[in-house]
């Protein structure tokens, strides 16, 4: 009986997570598909009424939004590269070295994990003016980096406590060099948690928002959350529903393909990194 | 959680030296070991630290960069006339009410995810992946989905809910000032209480089940197993979850600024920082309010871990 109502709760409770997670991009899913001539004169039902592909056409032939996909995706793919390399180097040295200011590595990191993105709006838009770096790929990949850093610095860290390190001497003493050692026994062990700190800091990068608009000022280093926001299409009142919610599809892809693929890894980056450290 | 910290708080190193040979290895790994971490310390400090403190410096002036050679040292004015003017008090009330109503939602909704989520037995891979899908959305998109499903014209909102009193065919939801707060606040929480219930349920999955079977042959209710055990036995992941969520809704912005562009009043404290600096110029001014930014971000992670009464290094394992 008591069982029975359990599994009912369990069964209801999926049901709802489902509904919850799913329906808003189901939504945006199916205004994609929504003409022009339907959206202008309003379409309050869910499902369009004559489904077109002409929104994916538009947004793929409009070469702004193609420019800030291409900008979207180097920015990210670069930062989350680099950031991975430095929180590789730190993570192994909070993991397996006794040093002083271990602590206060750890703290700085919490810090910056809860920083006030926009109170740096204001002084790196003037440093990064005279440094040149503003609206070029760099003047936000810097940011992006050290913003990324004290989550992949803790999930790598949390990750590389759990590595059985003797297998590496042991390794050397059945008659590996210190080399084979190193790739044939610690690498494959310590990849899952380096891949996982690179997926968190990629959605981080891809998503990021507020530096994006106040660092950038043309299409040339303009990320997709920045180019979104300013899309207006001519009429200020009536925003191109359709090819906005294209584009939203059309970014959202990547984010899916990645989360089906590595659900698992990324549930235990997310939890790892936060509560166990 | 206790169990976890236990494993992660003695890292294994093998390596740690004998007393008699310590001091030269000792030495050698110090400095490997601030070798490895420089890097990313200085990559940190250089676009945090480095501009904080230059914004400090800033904020004592009086400073357009549409008129750079106008420049002039004004003391704490800027910060006189913030805490004078009527329009911050508002915007920062906005940002705590947002603040308190997303992360006390979202810490219901993601507690009962994170309860499904720990008990489910069939298609886990399944709920993992689609409560994934929000985290991994962009914020900008979200703030545009739930934009269109508020919207008058093109929304599913007013037709599917038409059948509550106060709403109609014509609520324009983005014509004032609660309800707009009221989408803003439901964008933020769908994007975020997957992150929420993740932490949640790694808090959940450390609670001992003998603890709670325990409880349950001496009588205890489902509701007294809940807060007598459970919640109590969660607390720094409560925490953790509570803290991290609540500094990064204190910073909402995307949101905002998609959605209302801060019309009807809706204007967030980052939203008026942006503002001043990028929209307006005003350097000095919005240096001030990115100082006051800073120190209310501190405020709130001070009052939380006080309200816990968790050490936030301890929790993590870093004694």
């Amino acid at each position: 009986m008591n069982r029975a109502r359990n599994a009912l709760g369990t069964g209801v409770g999926f049901v709802l997570i489902l509904v919850w997670c799913l329906l808003p991009v189901a939504w945006i899913i199916s205004l994609s598909f929504k003409s022009a001539d339907e959206t202008s004169v309003g379409s309050p039902q869910f499902l369009p009424k004559n489904p077109t592909l002409q929104n994916y056409r538009d947004i793929l032939d409009n070469p702004d939004f193609i420019d800030a996909l291409r900008n979207s995706f180097g920015i990210a793919l670069i930062a989350t590269f680099l950031s991975v390399i430095f929180a590789t180097l730190a993570a192994y040295a909070i993991a397996r070295l006794d040093f002083r200011g271990k602590r206060a590595v750890l703290s700085l990191a919490l810090a910056i994990a809860m920083f006030p993105v926009v109170s740096l709006v204001g002084p790196l838009f003037d440093m990064w003016r005279t440094f040149h770096l503003f609206n070029t790929w760099p003047g936000l990949i810097i940011p992006y980096m050290s913003f990324t850093l004290p989550l992949a610095i803790w999930t790598l860290s949390a990750f590389f406590r759990e590595i059985p390190w003797e297998m590496e001497q042991a390794a050397q003493v059945d008659g590996a060099t210190s080399w084979q050692a190193f790739r044939k026994v610690i690498v494959p062990l310590a990849a899952p948690g380096v891949f996982t700190a690179a997926i968190l800091t990629f959605f981080f990068a891809w998503n990021e928002f507020v530096l994006a608009i106040s660092l950038t000022s043309t299409t040339s280093s303009r990320t997709v959350p920045a180019q979104m926001s300013f899309f207006v299409g001519p009429d200020p009142f009536n925003p191109p529903y359709g090819q906005l919610a294209t584009a939203s599809v059309v970014v959202t892809v990547p984010i899916i393909i990645i989360v089906l693929l590595f659900q698992r890894k990324i549930v235990a980056g997310l939890t790892s990194g936060a509560v166990k450290g | 959680m206790s169990t976890a910290t236990a494993t992660a708080a003695t890292p294994s190193s093998p390596r740690t030296p004998t007393k008699a040979a310590a001091t030269d290895r000792a030495k050698a790994e110090n400095r490997l070991g601030l070798k490895l971490v420089a890097p990313a310390v200085i990559l940190m400090l250089v676009v945090t630290a480095w501009p904080m403190l230059r914004a400090l410096y800033l904020s004592t002036f009086r400073y357009r960069l549409t008129t750079p050679d106008d420049r002039e040292f004004q003391g704490i004015s800027n910060y006189t006339t913030i805490l004078t003017d009527r329009l911050f008090w508002q915007d920062t009330l906005n940002t705590v009410i947002i603040m308190v109503v997303t992360v006390a939602v979202e810490l219901v909704i993601g507690f009962a995810f994170a309860m499904v989520m720990h008990r489910i037995v069939f298609a886990r891979g399944a709920v993992r992946t689609s409560i994934l899908i929000p985290y991994g959305i962009i914020t900008v998109v979200s703030a545009f989905a739930w934009q269109f499903t508020f919207s008058i014209n093109n929304g599913w909102v007013n037709s599917w809910f038409g059948w509550l009193p106060w709403i109609g065919p014509n609520t324009n939801w983005f014509g004032d000032h609660w309800p707009a707060m009221f989408a803003i606040m439901v964008s933020e929480i769908w994007k975020t209480t997957p992150f929420m219930s993740l932490l949640l349920l790694a808090g959940l999955s450390q609670v001992s089940e003998d603890m709670i079977e325990a409880a349950k042959v001496d009588g205890a209710t489902w509701w007294q197993r809940l807060w007598k055990v459970i919640l109590p036995n969660m607390r720094a992941a409560i925490m953790v979850a509570v803290l991290f969520r609540a500094l990064d809704a204190f910073r909402i912005f995307d949101n905002i600024y998609v959605m209302t562009k801060g019309a009807q009043g809706t204007e967030s404290s980052s939203f008026l920082t942006y503002r001043q600096v990028i929209e307006q110029f005003q350097l000095g001014m919005g240096s001030a309010l990115s100082v006051l930014l800073f120190l209310t971000v501190l405020l709130i992670a001070y009052l939380i871990t006080k309200f816990f009464r968790v050490d936030l290094a301890q929790a993590r394992g870093e004694g």
